[in-house]
């Protein structure tokens, strides 16, 4: 296995008492695509709040290339569910934001951006206005403004989930070609299990809040997966094991999930 | 059948025309209502003037009316600028305090229910006949409105915003310009059509509780003089007036936020 990037250790942490994460450990390698799929209101979002220094972690550690994760330099370029493009902002000046608060001028910022519009389906449309945008088209602009920030890992939340099936479907396609070339490291949180096991390298499957992990599950498919019909097969086996993780009731002891498990409370 | 192309071909400037048509004629059918009725009635003119005849003597006292204009529009213009300064800086210290706001906010609601009708005269009084208690009195009665209108937009701020904001590693100051202040512009220009309408009503209420000149003013002698014609006179000035100054306001979000207007259109 690939030396870990980002190591998280038994971190624990509850909001206004309520625990949501508890001795959560999870590692990502460089160039791996992890997912982290959960019920929903399970944590998965505070995960990227303990990352990106909105919140901390009340136990445990979170190790960044070995180091501990502290408020100087900013490792993750997050992405946020919906697209959260200012309306105010031309498309070109929205994928520049990440870069204008680093500090760039927006003269530099768009010459560092512009290269990339060729390559995200989004040539032609830099002086448009978001609203403009089909719902695709406007997740490639904020994927965009995630990738051009140059941190070292992405952290996708959700992008997909508040696009139609179809386009959803496309995005998913683009996504892993990009992925295959570029090779980001990235963590994506989702609902979506086929999504997680079309696009991961690792499935981690959380259990309901206190959120902890209940399964890992590799996923050795060859790729580009989501055009071969023999992979397809062997990925709706995996998620029927992580739809089974999700809807078993969990043995806190053991965090084995079985479809047999019969403690209720 | 119209084709779709013709119903594209249509240049903004007539878009407008079919957009205000149906107001247009509704005015028209009002004033005609009015007029009729003056002539049919035989209502005496000292009491009900017919349109026509106000309009007449508008024209013919136009001096007049222009001459007690100027100071009102410069009332409103001051006041306002004076409203929107006071408010943009509360609402940016409020946004970033608290404290400020717990403490300010129970005052600025109270200086709301202050009634025009007392708080004039004691203004001309304290300020004399010029144009500073004008200033004043217009600052007070569209000061609230803008407030709120900023406070509630920094308010509807998209949260994912601020956290992809906070992602980046943005100050508060740096997230309030790029995030908080561009969110609260569709509603200040809310807010700004609202209280551009009493700008004008509080200028002339300023005036008319004590002034050297003004529209107000020139309402008073009027009605002292049993001129209703001039009085129904001076209300088309000002309500013109308010109108031109409301148009003013469209325009400005136009250039200012011309985003304001593609989202919508996007969403139609």
């Amino acid at each position: 296995m690939k030396s870990s990037l980002l190591q998280l250790d038994r971190v624990s942490f509850s909001y206004d008492g309520l625990p949501v994460l508890d001795d959560l450990s999870l590692t990502i390698g460089r160039s791996q695509f992890i997912s982290i799929v959960g019920p929903s209101g399970a944590g998965k979002s505070t995960i990227f709040k303990l990352l990106t220094g909105a919140a901390h972690a009340e136990r445990g550690r979170i190790l960044f290339d070995g180091d501990m994760l502290d408020a100087g330099p900013r490792h993750f370029a997050y992405m946020p569910q919906r697209d959260a493009l200012m309306p105010w902002r031309r498309i070109v000046d929205n994928a520049t934001l990440g870069l204008e608060v680093q500090g760039l001028s927006r003269k530099q910022a768009r010459r560092q951006v512009e290269p990339l519009f060729e390559e995200f389906g989004l040539a032609g449309f830099e002086q448009h206005y978001p609203a403009a945008l089909s719902g695709g088209m406007r997740q490639r602009v904020a994927l965009l403004r995630t990738v051009v920030q140059g941190r070292s890992i992405l952290l996708l939340d959700e992008p997909f989930g508040a696009l139609d099936a179809l386009t959803r479907n496309r995005m998913q396609l683009w996504l892993e070609a990009m992925w295959l070339k570029h090779r980001w490291t990235v963590i994506l949180v989702t609902h979506d299990v086929r999504e997680a096991v079309m696009l991961s390298d690792r499935i981690y499957v959380l259990s309901p809040r206190p959120a902890t992990v209940a399964k890992v599950i590799d996923v050795p498919l060859p790729r580009p997966r989501l055009r071969d019909a023999a992979s397809r097969a062997r990925a709706s086996a995996i998620e029927g094991t992580i739809l089974d993780a999700l809807f078993s009731p969990q043995d806190d002891d053991q965090q084995r999930p079985h479809l047999q498990g019969g403690s209720t409370q | 059948m119209p084709s779709r192309a013709s119903y594209r071909r249509n240049t903004p400037s007539r878009a407008f025309l079919i957009r205000v048509l149906p107001a247009l004629i509704a005015v028209a059918c009002l004033f005609l209502a009015w007029e009729a009725y003056c002539d049919l009635s035989g209502i005496s003119p000292t009491t009900l003037p017919a349109p026509s005849h106000v309009f007449a003597q508008a024209w013919a006292n136009r001096q007049g009316l222009w001459d007690n204009l100027l100071p009102t529009l410069r009332a409103t213009l001051a006041g306002f600028a004076l409203s929107l300064a006071a408010a943009f800086v509360l609402s940016v210290a409020v946004d970033f305090s608290h404290i400020l706001r717990q403490a300010l906010f129970p005052i600025f609601i109270i200086s709301q229910t202050l009634p025009m009708v007392a708080i004039a005269p004691l203004v001309v009084l304290w300020f004399g006949f010029g144009l500073m208690p004008k200033i004043l009195l217009v600052a007070l009665v569209t000061f609230f409105p803008m407030l709120v209108a900023l406070v509630e937009g920094y308010a509807a701020t998209e949260k994912e915003l601020e956290d992809l904001l906070g992602s980046m590693g943005a100050s508060r100051w740096r997230r309030f310009l790029l995030a908080r202040l561009p969110s609260s512009l569709p509603y200040f220009f809310a807010g700004l059509r609202i209280a551009i309408t009493y700008a004008v009503v509080g200028a002339i209420f300023a005036e008319y509780a004590g002034s050297a000149k003004g529209l107000g003013i020139y309402i008073l002698n009027a009605k002292n003089n049993f001129r209703a014609d001039l009085v129904l006179a001076a209300v088309m000035v000002s309500s013109v007036l308010t109108l031109l100054l409301f148009g003013a306001t469209l325009l400005l979000q136009r250039i200012l936020a011309p985003w304001i207007i593609e989202t919508k259109g996007a969403r139609r």
